[in-house]
């Protein structure tokens, strides 16, 4: 009987049992080719042109790689624009480009980070206030104090963290590297370790957690540590991108709503729990060939705003058609 | 006896506690305004403050109706944005189109928030994540649409709505147009929300969908009807905004924030079940009393943005351990 079943169950497996990241590379593959022989572009196939493809996803993945971490526990990050454009800022205005002055400014970004992350999962996990709220508040909070006081645009990073930004290794830009490894640092992490399991357990059921023994707070608090940390490395990469940071650099980039869009699109849960980074890295892939497109074929920027709205709405509508019951 | 005087007693506690929180702090707001500047004691400084703080209150009365029903609606100051340009641009300056225009403003308000409400009953996208996407894709709407630098003026008659000021009228002294379209608008969604079956069914759903969808309450229909309240209401501040202000691109930036944080200060419950149309009219006047406060200090604008996260935090932070103490 047994083996009568085995053979059924095998044959129900179809396109539903593909994973998620690879239909969504192969999809982000799909539209990237055909705009490129659409417009005629076919240049853009190549080793440079994919490289340029991929340099173009590094900011978002890193924000997005930290997102997910707060997704997948169940909470939310809307401050990471804000954060952002902070961190590129104070960057660029604490190197006034000396090279000496590289590891400082670094290090006091990643301070700022720790502090902002432990500040959203603390009024998060601890005070207990809705996540979109808390956050979108100490977005609000450094936006804020950043626009006020820095009207003008305050010094340059040094050229040397520059150049970081420029370089590569055996022709692979070492942005798309630290990406590289820092998705695998995260996809280590969660998949391969207790605190990882740990995670999606809270992001799963807290209630179950806690009763399970497991400190739910603390995982609320580290999950938005990290998104943070993501957050400041993308403002750090900006900013030696760029050569110094603008106040507006986070929010021009869209980077809270398009970090949720990635990740959900890489078939990551928003009620939390389920998911992981290898989604949202082909989420972004997918984000910058539809962004590639968009500029082989010349869509003005307005529309491509709109374009953009559409497609996060889309994209996360593939996935909450199907809940039975009702949304918030 | 003492047993009765003792319910009385607590009944006093409880009224003194049920005390708009949001009315205490625009008092508290509007009194520090005075003494930095006391001709804010005369009516028609008090009536000119009302104007400039009606779209506010519109738009913090039509968003509540989304929140209590257990959504955000973010794409409010994309709407006003959207209203301001295309009302520019329609009209060209033309006097005769006023009626019309404002006419075709209401209905590409009634498609943004149908959208809304159908997008997230649905296809199920949670109404923060939908309502971010229409604020994207209106916005880049109307950027498209204008080219990105507004174009044509408005017409008086339109601009009136906005910025004339009736004198002499008898009891109020000035009466701006701006606040009987307020007093109207603020009427109708009391009315709307506390003396009709409509809702009930909207707290209802807000509190607990299932539970109202097995009581026989239509879920759907009563969800997107509250986004179509919301952006009809964003279409009525965009009106007087576009009215006092004049045309500009960045019209509605930030102004949903306003309006959702209006609501939380006026002690309604984030993802719905709980709120009142006069808490969220205190809450937007407390609100507008505080950036007022900020101008006459001289605070930069920038830092209104920070003061709003710690306003949202401290009124969301407050509810969460009065529902705490409570429970």
């Amino acid at each position: 009987m047994s083996i009568d079943i085995l053979p059924a169950g095998r044959a129900r497996r179809g396109f539903r049992d593909v994973p998620v990241p690879v239909v969504v590379i192969a999809l982000a593959a799909i539209i990237y080719v055909t705009a490129a022989v659409i417009t005629g572009q076919t240049n853009q196939i190549s080793f440079a042109g994919l490289t340029g493809l991929l340099q173009r996803t590094v900011a978002l993945g890193l924000v997005g790689l930290g997102q997910t971490f707060a997704i997948l526990v169940g909470s939310i990050d809307l401050s990471v624009a804000a954060l952002i454009s902070t961190v590129a800022v104070l960057a660029s205005y604490l190197m006034q480009g000396d090279p000496g002055m590289i590891v400082p400014a670094i290090a006091a970004c990643l301070a700022l980070a720790l502090c902002v992350g432990a500040i959203n999962g603390g009024l998060v996990a601890y005070w207990g206030i809705n996540p979109l709220i808390a956050t979108l508040s100490t977005g609000l909070i450094l936006q804020g104090v950043l626009s006020a006081g820095f009207t003008y645009l305050g010094g340059r990073v040094a050229p040397e963290y520059q150049a970081l930004a420029y370089q590569g290794l055996f022709g692979v830009p070492l942005p798309v590297l630290l990406l590289a490894v820092l998705a695998l640092v995260a996809w280590f992490v969660l998949a391969k370790t207790r605190f990882g399991a740990h995670l999606y357990a809270v992001g799963g059921n807290p209630d179950g957690a806690k009763l399970a023994g497991l400190r739910v707070e603390r995982f609320v608090l580290a999950a938005h540590i990290i998104a943070s940390l993501g957050a400041c490395v993308a403002g750090l990469y900006l900013a030696a991108r760029l050569q110094s940071g603008t106040p507006w650099i986070g929010r021009d980039g869209i980077y809270d709503l398009e970090s949720i869009a990635i990740v959900v699109i890489g078939g990551t849960a928003l009620s939390g729990g389920k998911g992981g980074v290898i989604g949202t890295i082909a989420g972004v892939l997918l984000f910058a060939s539809l962004d590639a497109s968009f500029n082989m074929f010349g869509v003005d920027a307005f529309l491509k705003q709109v374009l953009r709205g559409a497609i996060v709405i889309a994209a996360v509508a593939v996935y909450a058609v199907r809940n039975k019951g009702h949304v918030a | 006896m003492t047993a009765i005087s003792d319910t009385a007693r607590a009944t006093r506690r409880l009224s003194l506690r049920n005390i708009n929180f949001a009315l205490v702090i625009f008092v508290v707001l509007y009194a520090a305004i005075v003494v930095l500047q006391p001709n804010y004691l005369d009516a028609a400084l008090f009536m000119n403050f009302l104007r400039r703080a009606a779209p506010l209150i519109i738009l913090a009365s039509g968003q509540l109706y989304v929140i209590l029903s257990g959504g955000f609606d973010l794409s409010m100051g994309a709407v006003v944005t959207l209203v301001v340009l295309a009302a520019s641009m329609l009209i060209g300056g033309d006097p005769e189109m006023t009626w019309v225009v404002i006419a075709s403003l209401y209905a590409m308000g009634l498609a943004v928030g149908l959208a809304n409400g159908f997008i997230v009953s649905f296809l199920k996208v949670p109404s923060i994540i939908a309502t971010l996407g229409t604020m994207l894709l209106v916005n880049g709407l109307a950027l498209a649409w204008s080219g990105g630098a507004p174009r044509g003026d408005l017409p008086d008659n339109f601009r009136n709505l906005g910025r004339l000021v009736l004198k002499d009228v008898p009891l109020v002294g000035s009466l701006p147009i701006a606040v009987l379209i307020l007093v109207v608008v603020t009427l109708l969604a009391w009315w709307g929300l506390h003396a009709t079956a409509y809702g009930k069914r909207l707290l209802a759903v807000g509190d607990n969908p299932r539970a109202a969808e097995l009581a026989g309450v239509p879920v759907k229909p009563t969800r997107i009807s509250a986004f179509v309240i919301s952006a009809l209401s964003a279409v009525t501040a965009g009106i007087l905004i576009g009215g006092f202000s004049g045309v500009s691109v960045n019209a509605g930036r930030g102004l949903e924030l306003q309006a959702i944080a209006a609501c939380v200060i006026g002690g309604a419950l984030l993802l719905g079940g709980r709120g009142t149309v006069v808490g969220a009219l205190f809450g937007a006047l407390s609100l507008f009393a505080l950036f007022t406060l900020l101008n006459l200090l001289g605070l930069p604008q920038a830092l209104r943005d920070s003061l709003q996260g710690v306003i949202l935090i401290a009124a969301v932070g407050a509810s969460v351990l009065r529902h705490r103490r409570s429970t």
